[in-house]
């Protein structure tokens, strides 16, 4: 472990004045730095988000509670589900492709790396927009303070004649201002990917993280501007007397629905695809057995990609299309099950005939694969256009993308960040908390919203701040409270680990995980350069190859 | 530490497995209660929707059990041993018969799932309605649902009274939806699935409920302050009871020389704004109307019980009741408080 010594060296930098490193945090163009940015930033709105959360169970754990009143209870469901999306997921995958791209494919930074800082720049600030409403929201109007239109924001509710003031300003201004950072970060992933590879880097012996990675980004291209667009459209409709969305002057509301979820289907994707590129590195490097079927995961993922633009309307079951419709937006979100399951069974299949290393990064990935079975399959229930009829805008549904997004996602990002955090800090994440962390969270994720199925299929809608006792919603809530309790303790923990490790963990050396990645090739954390001389690659596996010259990868594929 | 993650699989699966069977099956439901379980419908389209979703969630949980059962067995049986140390499995790159295999027959699945899908959705959506069908207008509000019998010249709020449908005499309720603000979404659980209530659209939708009873739903769609507190109920009445309810209804509005006073003050004060009562001068259509006030169980959209008291207070000040609503304090005082009330309560 000869870098070792050099993965110390950034404790040199420390002793600089505090001034100086901030400024240096300022200007930095560097991607690795700028990665960290996105992925510490975002895991603060991710805390954030959470506790909004829990303000919202403790709410909810008994009927008729009065803890918060109606009023705050929508503020606090709308900047929950805004900040998951567009301050957490956005940036943390941002964070993750930014920081491991370049590493990945043998380059020395970004192909633009001042759009790159600019990308950064405009999430924070779009964010900072956002909630600077909860200081400056009510205005001259009067009304309101952070925006309480739900994360979807639905018109005619955020038309001018029902929501007075400027909250509903913020969150599209915030957005609009943060949509475009995402934007410039995907064409720059996709430049880099296109124009920067290190010699012998074919398009298919990238990593599969920069496949997906790659696919993820076209997707932002697609489906961002348009939401861009209907936001300002409502921009025109609230300050120009525009009429798109105003009901009362002839607008459409459905327009707005068509428009917002022609995003919002393929933001899902856009959200998991980079889950599944982490778990797409990490399930074989523990497994300690190549991917299986790699270009059929690779034609998997472009095929969700180009799926996920043409399953839409399935957020509007209800909102009263002919049966045609319906039944076009069925088949075609049955369609996406095919390749996700295909990727699940390649997962499994890797791990058929392994040995299966138990560290942490693994355990995230076992419970990710548990979790995220639940959720697709709940997913092709809701996929079923009646049954969706009942279930949607239920708990039920709250519970399916919850399944996704952090039975799914986060444990997928957290599996990311246990393994790649002694890449990018030299130093490992301390094993005992990490495993507090993954059972308290584990058990906290599903006590939290399993039952939260069963109130859904029970009758309870979404977005109540409230209900009344004898509708047997009780015991499911109650225990969806206590869920969170476990969940706090768990994120306790791992916020712990990540500020104690920094100084104290165990020194990581260049490759701890016998990995098989160019990013492991170089020192932990890797100089500003990356590579002293850009790599050459044979195979899928160029570490692989060098450890194993008596069996290397490029005889095979 | 193996073994804890083995056995936390195997007790998930189980419960998993267990909840989904334990609310599954529609057990033999034979009346309304306020517990609306999905799985227990008692009108048609429900019963249609509750029949393609048993199908979807068997072959869900089908299909779990065979993937959760092999990433139990995978993790189980593949785990490393002390004895592996150092050594490499077996290095395999993929098999284009398997993935063949196991796209194959997902195909298969999804196919007769669509078949079943489609099939219910024009069964649903494509259904003519009967000569004999009810037409209800409901017009969803800020927080509350208009209800109008255009047939039969009825107009009520937030409880919506059909006959019940039987074997040899079906009366379904065909039902036009539109909304006076926002998006709302009618949502009975045991009586159909939900449609949305968008303003300047017109939806359908209809329900057949072979039960009498009181069932119980929500608004189901995010519509601003008070989403929690639109709530629906509909009384299924036998045919008997359902003309009875009908000219129960239709008799003009009570006019007791004894609340005269009552009535003076509600006529000279805004309340006629917003509120309407048939055949006089109120004709106020912001808020409910009034004309059979007291024949309702809630008031505020199931918000409180309708009773004399519970009115009273909501009259004084119906936003210590429902904070937001759209109908403020008059700021009446005692004297008319008590005037008016006892004047609201005759309208039976």
């Amino acid at each position: 472990m000869a870098g070792s010594d050099i993965a110390l060296s950034p404790a040199a930098e420390t002793s600089l004045p505090i001034m100086s490193r901030l400024h240096e945090l300022v200007v930095t163009v560097d991607h690795k730095k700028l990665g960290l940015m996105y992925i510490s930033s975002a895991l603060f709105f991710f805390a954030v988000a959470g506790l909004l959360a829990s303000a919202m169970r403790m709410q909810l754990a008994l009927p008729n509670n009065n803890l918060v009143g109606p009023g705050t209870f929508n503020r606090l469901f709308t900047m929950h589900g805004t900040s998951m999306v567009f301050l957490f997921g956005m940036p943390m995958i941002a964070g993750l492709m930014n920081y491991l791209v370049p590493l990945m494919i043998g380059a020395r930074d970004m192909a633009f790396p001042r759009l790159n800082a600019f990308g950064f720049w405009m999430f924070l600030f779009g964010g900072l927009v956002l909630y600077s409403s909860y200081l400056t929201g009510p205005g001259l109007a009067g009304a309101g303070s952070a925006p309480d239109v739900g994360w979807f924001a639905y018109s005619p509710l955020t038309g001018q004649a029902f929501s007075r003031g400027h909250s509903t300003d913020y969150w599209t201004v915030g957005l609009l201002v943060a949509g475009v950072g995402s934007i410039v970060s995907a064409i720059n992933v996709i430049a880099t990917v296109v124009s920067l590879r290190c010699k012998g880097m074919t398009l298919m012996r990238m990593p599969l993280f920069v496949w997906l990675n790659v696919v993820a980004a076209a997707m932002i291209i697609f489906a961002l501007p348009p939401l861009s667009a209907a936001q300002i459209m409502l921009l025109l409709d609230r300050f120009l007397g525009a009429r798109f969305f105003n009901t009362q002057a002839g607008g459409s509301a459905v327009l707005w629905q068509h428009f917002f979820w022609i995003f919002g289907h393929p933001e899902v994707y856009i959200l998991m695809i980079p889950g599944w590129a982490c778990a797409s590195e990490i399930i074989p490097v523990f497994s300690r057995k190549p991917i299986f079927g790699y270009p059929i995961m690779v034609a998997a993922t472009v095929t969700i990609g180009f799926i996920s633009v043409s399953v839409w309307a399935h957020h509007m079951f209800a909102v009263g299309m002919s049966p045609m419709a319906n039944s076009f937006f069925a088949i075609s979100t049955m369609l996406v099950g095919i390749p996700t399951g295909i990727k699940i069974f390649n997962w499994l299949a890797t791990m058929y005939g392994g040995k299966i290393r138990f560290e942490l990064p693994m355990l995230f990935c076992i419970a990710f694969l548990f979790q995220f079975l639940i959720a697709g399959l709940t997913g092709i229930m809701l996929s079923v256009a009646p049954f969706n009829w009942q279930l949607t805008d239920s708990y039920f549904v709250v519970a399916h993308f919850h399944y996704v997004l952090i039975g799914g996602l986060a444990f997928t990002i957290f599996a990311a960040i246990y393994y790649w955090y002694p890449k990018a800090m030299g130093r490992m994440l301390n094993k005992k908390l990490g495993l507090w962390h993954f059972w308290l969270f584990l058990i906290g994720f599903n006590l939290t919203f399993g039952p939260q199925h069963i109130a859904g299929i029970l009758g309870m809608p979404r977005r109540i701040y409230t209900y009344d006792p004898g509708r047997g919603w009780e015991l499911y809530n109650m225990l969806s409270s206590i869920g969170v309790i476990f969940q706090g303790a768990g994120i306790l923990c791992f916020v712990i680990n990540l500020l104690w490790s920094v100084r104290r963990g165990e020194p990581a050396g260049d490759d701890p995980w016998d990995a098989w990645t160019l990013e492991w090739s170089t020192t932990s954390p890797p100089p500003d350069y990356n590579y002293e001389t850009l790599p050459e690659v044979r195979s899928r596996r160029p570490l692989w190859d060098l450890k194993h010259p008596e069996d290397p990868d490029w005889k095979y594929e | 530490m193996k073994k804890i993650t083995r056995s936390a699989f195997g007790i998930a699966s189980v419960v998993f497995i267990a909840t989904t069977f334990l609310v599954a099956p529609g057990f033999a439901a034979d009346a309304p209660t306020t517990v609306t379980n999905i799985f227990k419908p008692l009108s048609t389209p429900a019963q249609a929707i509750h029949e393609v979703s048993l199908l979807a969630l068997a072959i869900c949980a089908g299909i779990f059990l065979v993937v959760a059962g092999l990433l139990a067995y995978i993790v189980f049986r593949f785990r490393e041993r002390p004895e592996d140390e150092g050594r490499e499995p077996p290095q395999v790159y993929g098999s284009n018969q398997i993935e063949l295999a196991w796209t194959v027959i997902p195909i298969l699945i999804v196919f007769v799932l669509f078949l079943a899908t489609a099939r219910t959705i024009y069964d649903v959506q494509g259904a003519a309605p009967p000569t004999d069908a009810l037409n209800v207008t409901v017009v969803g509000h800020q927080w509350w649902w208009e209800i109008r019998y255009p047939n039969l010249g009825i107009v009520t709020a937030n409880e919506l009274h059909v006959p019940v449908s039987e074997a040899g005499q079906r009366r379904p309720t065909f039902l036009k939806l539109e909304s006076a603000d926002v998006a709302h979404s009618f949502w009975v659980p045991q009586l159909a699935g939900k449609t949305d209530v968008i303003p300047n659209r017109e939806n359908r939708m209809w329900i057949e409920p072979t039960q009498p009873g009181t069932y119980v739903g929500n608004c189901a769609e995010y519509c601003g302050m008070q989403h929690a507190h639109m709530m629906l109920r509909v009384i299924v009445h036998s045919a008997e009871e359902f003309t009875k309810w009908v000219a129960e209804q239709k008799q003009p509005p009570a006019d007791d020389p004894q609340t005269r006073a009552g009535r003076d003050v509600f006529f000279t004060t805004a309340c006629i704004n917003c509120h309407g009562i048939r055949g006089t001068p109120a004709m106020g259509t912001f808020g409910p109307d009034l004309t059979h006030l007291m024949s309702r169980e809630t008031l505020g959209a199931g918000t409180v019980a309708n009773t004399a008291e519970k009115l009273r207070d909501w009259v004084r000040n119906p936003q210590t009741i429902k904070e937001g609503c759209n109908m403020p304090n008059m700021q009446l005082t005692e004297t008319e408080l008590n005037q008016i009330v006892a004047y609201l309560v005759t309208l039976k």
